[in-house]
């Protein structure tokens, strides 16, 4: 935007028939109508681009708003036992115990990732820490979800090592351990990547921040990075509108990240908590300094005075639209008691941390900004940030899921049990992208800085201790299957619900929340939309179910390449609480001649499955039934069992079934196993082909000592849990399934390890 | 005795080593970058991290801070120094340790369990060690390929300052393998691999025997404790 004379407040009053580009910034006609209807009078460019920014759908939330109350609706008294701060702030926080707190929250930074993928990704997770420190916490994890086109696709060759070196690059140098996620690969994400990002802070319960300006007086600070030209528009234009193919290049709206000066911010903020120097303090992400003054002003109970013009500039031809749009990122804004102010400078002085004194709070009700003396921008704080539109866009659900429903995967020809193809689909299985060995991308992460890491990749869930003289720790896992989505939206959510749940229970913890992002196409497409309001309604079901809050997230819709949306992704991480980390469940199998058990039953469903999918190319049919109070029970038994040190080891049966859970498990220490499915395809009328492949909830694989055996069976029994021995470890095997497939450990390390190098390269041993 | 763990702006592994002290037996101080003030400690670690952002190269600007003076000053005086992948760096920038480290061959950021063949143990950081003893340490790091020019090379070998080797994967194409050196007079070693990180069980590598079990960095702590007890 050019605007040649500054745009005051009185010029609007006098110019009122002055055109106004609202369209080039993203906005509706009848929404810039009502900005029009609110202030009374033509904003001026600075209210305009105030307006157009947090109006937009990733700040707004206007088309998912309505369907999010749902998760507010469906609480129930047993799920807030641990909540703290619920959905609304930077991140939800959790009782962790012994007066210690956790936060955390996944969000995503798909967009600017396809655009650049290095730059893009980095500042996603530079983003996701900066609000875990606005709630008072030490960052202390982060983890990744990420979708990408096909493996061997060229552009997948640009975009996932971007991305991959854009979080390695920006969270190594913040010295968080990367402690797990996913990666999934399929073409509907080829033009659209997900990369979805989560961190973890820890912090005293006594240390929360919130994030508002009270107290008239109080000055309003503005501390990190100097604001530039980078990142201006990224929330409305990049995060809000679909790619169109030949469009112009949208490449300076992706911000540019400095891990090392967020690094600075990190221990700069943590000093300013630990010294009480702060009274409200926020994040600057989307929509920067409009988003932070608008938010803390009507967070707080009165007005707010800004002058622009003190603002620190990397470039000082910066307009005042610009800086109020700009998402330059390492910049937080908190407010400051005066009598505190010079203890506030002398922390920022000691870290090299610039910081400027932009205004203060007041008692007007209003926000005003003013640039070298005029007045721009004069508004109610809360029509800005909180009171936007919000549209209940319409639902339709779409006319060909029934059809796709009807073509189930059971008509599918299987392998007979013993054959030659049984073996070769199983190779096949196993180096399939999906199911591949994703140490390619996880060798990049560092997963040992702070030296509290207690599970990581390819553990199901990453753990962390929490405080060093109890071992108290928490455990969380991101999971999100997007073809069962796709399926049937509603249970797939409560499937990446269910899954990321099982990944808590099986390290030994107990699941305490949840934080979502959900990853859609565009909200205009009414079956996209049914999509989102049925994976929503799964979620506020399953999390009611089982007793866990969500406790934040994030919304990205107009995911999709032309007209064609990706399938539903609603990435679920959940987190859980162990007492004691030296008690968590290792995920494979370290010992000889431990027995092998089954939790669970299997049914023939195939449909959604790995199988299907690799082998056949084939999407239909109904995803596997989801059953939460088994679930619950299964954690339940879980973390009983960890509690008394019955399990060696315990791993999750998801995508690839059983099969890929036998083979990782393997693979995790090299030891082997015997198998035999005889009892299983007895008990649960199934055969080989279906005990190996299908995708059955509620099952998880443990290994138990033999002198633990009776303790463990007497566990399962009084808590009702289906269990079947289903084989023995055995160092000397690689993962023999008697009569029906035998694979040496080099068999499987070759088929599991080889797929990532083959396509991206080496990386240093991997 | 009293380890010092300085503290540049960007350091990350400070904390870690600080817990690697402890548990090794003597009481860790934090340093910071800015003091000129050693605070009488006995020994000091460099941790790793990326100090200044590694803006211009990696432990370039480090090595000219303040505490880096004394630093330079107590290693010529014989104070045990070890600096841990960013510290190696640091070491080697403020040229008491010989050679350079470049980017990885491969080009990426690399943390793998490494497997290392102590090759020196007459230092005050490795005389814990047995002659030979392989060791498996985490390494991560994004430029660590070591490098020298044929003359050095041949000086730090003929010499015997290489103190710790790579086996099984060069996981960033050093030259000769080398993961570790030391100076002539053996009081300051710097390394890329992080011994801090394997020196609790539960939260270092995968052993044959448990889950993150391995505690072989220990020995380095222990190394320097054992010195200074020999020098009492």
């Amino acid at each position: 935007m050019s605007t040649p004379a500054l745009d005051t407040v009185a010029n609007a009053i006098a110019t009122p028939e002055r055109e106004q580009p609202y369209a080039a910034l993203g906005l509706r006609a009848d929404e810039y109508a009502r900005i029009r209807e609110i202030l009374g009078r033509r904003p001026t460019g600075a209210e305009l681009a105030m307006y157009s920014v947090m109006w937009s759908e990733h700040c707004s939330y206007k088309s998912s708003k309505v369907w999010l109350r749902e998760f507010g609706r469906r609480v129930s008294p047993e799920m807030t036992r641990h909540l703290l701060v619920g959905m609304g702030e930077n991140a939800g926080v959790l009782d962790a115990g012994e007066g210690w707190a956790v936060t955390f929250k996944i969000e995503s930074h798909n967009h600017p990732s396809y655009v650049e993928p290095f730059q893009g990704a980095a500042t996603g997770v530079g983003g996701i820490v900066r609000d875990i420190i606005a709630m008072g916490a030490r960052p202390v994890a982060v983890m990744d979800a990420l979708r990408f086109g096909a493996l061997d696709s060229p552009d997948t060759a640009r975009v996932l090592p971007g991305v991959v070196s854009g979080i390695s690059f920006y969270a190594n140098c913040l010295g968080l351990p990367n402690i797990g996620g996913e990666t999934w690969f399929d073409p509907v994400y080829q033009a659209n990547p997900l990369v979805n990002a989560l961190a973890v802070g820890v912090l005293r319960h006594e240390d929360l921040h919130l994030a508002n300006a009270r107290g008239a007086g109080n000055k309003v600070v503005l501390f990190g990075a100097r604001t530039g030209g980078d990142g201006i528009g990224g929330a409305s234009i990049l995060a809000s509108d679909t790619f169109s193919a030949g469009g112009p290049t949208k490449r300076p709206a992706v911000q540019v990240g400095d891990p090392f000066a967020e690094k600075v911010l990190i221990e700069c903020c943590l000093e300013l908590f630990a010294h009480g120097l702060v009274e409200g303090i926020q994040d600057l992400g989307a929509a920067g300094i409009s988003c932070a003054t608008s938010e803390l002003a009507s967070n707080g109970d009165g007005g707010m005075a800004i002058e622009l013009d003190r603002v620190l500039l990397r470039d000082p031809s910066l307009t005042p639209e610009e800086i109020l749009m700009s998402e330059s990122q390492e910049r937080m804004m908190a407010v400051v008691a005066p009598d505190k102010l010079e203890g506030f400078l002398a922390v920022t002085d000691k870290w090299d941390v610039e910081t400027s004194v932009l205004g203060e709070v007041t008692e007007t009700g209003r926000l005003v900004i003013t640039w070298r003396g005029e007045t721009i921008v004069d508004v109610d704080p809360r029509t800005v940030a909180v009171d936007g539109p919000v549209y209940e866009r319409p639902l339709a659900r779409p006319a060909w899921l029934d059809g796709v429903q009807a073509d189930t995967a059971a008509a599918l020809p299987r392998p007979a049990s013993g054959s030659p193809e049984l073996r070769a689909q199983a190779l096949r299985l196993l180096g399939s992208p999906n199911l591949a060995d994703k140490r390619w991308i996880t060798a990049q992460y560092d997963k040992y800085v702070l030296g509290n890491t207690a599970l990581s990749y390819p553990d199901d869930g990453g753990m962390v201790r929490i405080d060093e003289s109890s071992g108290l720790g928490f455990a969380v896992a991101t999971d999100a299957n997007g073809r069962y989505a796709y399926l049937d939206p509603y249970h797939g959510a409560q499937l990446a619900l269910a899954e990321a749940y099982r990944n808590v229970a099986v390290t030994g913890a107990t699941p305490r929340g949840v934080s979502d992002c959900l990853n859609f196409g565009s909200p205009e497409n009414p079956e996209v939309m049914w999509q989102f309001s049925q994976a929503v309604e799964g979620l506020a079901d399953g999390c009611r179910e089982l007793g866990i809050p969500v406790t934040g997230g994030n919304v990205s819709f107009y995911n999709q390449t032309g007209d064609v949306p990706i399938h539903p992704t609603p990435v679920v991480a959940v987190l859980g609480i162990i007492d004691d980390v030296a008690r968590r469940i290792p995920s494979g199998w370290q010992d000889d001649g431990h027995n092998v058990y089954l939790l669970g039953t299997t049914a023939l469903e195939l449909d959604g499955s790995a199988w299907a999918g690799v082998v056949h190319g084939h999407l239909g049919g109904r995803p596997p039934a989801v059953d939460l109070a088994r679930e619950r029970a299964l954690a339940d038994l879980l973390a009983a069992a960890a509690h008394e040190s019955l399990l060696a080891s315990a791993h999750d049966l998801a995508d690839g079934g059983l099969l890929a859970a036998l083979a990782e498990c393997v693979l995790r220490f090299g030891v082997g196993a015997r198998v035999w499915l005889r009892d299983l395809c007895e008990r649960d009328g199934v055969d080989a082909a279906t005990a190996l492949f299908s995708e059955s909830t509620g099952r998880v694989l443990v290994s138990v000592p033999r002198e633990d055996d009776v303790r463990f069976l007497g566990l399962c029994e009084g808590r009702g849990c289906p269990v079947l021995r289903i084989g023995v470890t055995d160092a000397t095997v690689g993962l023999d399934v008697q009569g029906e497939l035998v694979l040496t450990l080099e068999e499987l390390r070759e088929a599991h390890e080889s797929p990532l190098p083959a396509v991206l390269g080496p990386v240093g041993g991997y | 005795m009293r380890i010092g763990v300085v503290t540049f702006p960007g350091s990350l592994d400070d904390r870690d080593a600080q817990r690697a002290v402890r548990l090794a037996g003597a009481e860790p101080v934090a340093l910071w970058h800015g003091d000129h003030d050693l605070h009488g400690v006995d020994a000091i670690v460099l941790p790793g991290g990326f100090s200044y952002g590694d803006y211009l190269r990696c432990g370039a600007i480090a090595a000219l801070s303040p505490i880096m003076r004394e630093v330079v000053d107590a290693a010529g005086r014989g104070v045990p120094v070890l600096g841990i992948c960013n510290g190696f760096q640091v070491l080697v920038e403020a040229h008491l340790l010989p050679g350079g480290l470049i980017r990885n061959d491969h080009g990426r950021f690399v943390c793998r369990d490494q497997r290392l063949r102590v090759e020196s143990t007459g230092t005050a950081w490795t005389s814990a060690f047995r002659e030979g003893q392989e060791i498996v340490v985490p390494l991560k790091n994004g430029e660590g390929g070591f490098i020298a020019d044929a003359e050095t090379l041949a000086r730090i070998e003929g010499e015997g300052q290489v103190v710790f080797r790579y086996l099984d994967v060069n996981p960033n194409g050093s030259l000769h393998d080398i993961a570790g050196l030391r100076n002539e007079r053996g009081n300051v070693v710097g390394l890329m691999p992080h011994p801090e990180h394997a020196v609790e069980p539960g939260f270092g590598p995968d052993t044959t025997a448990a889950m993150r079990s391995g505690t072989d960095g220990l020995a380095v702590f222990r190394s320097v404790l054992e010195h200074a007890l020999a020098r009492a």
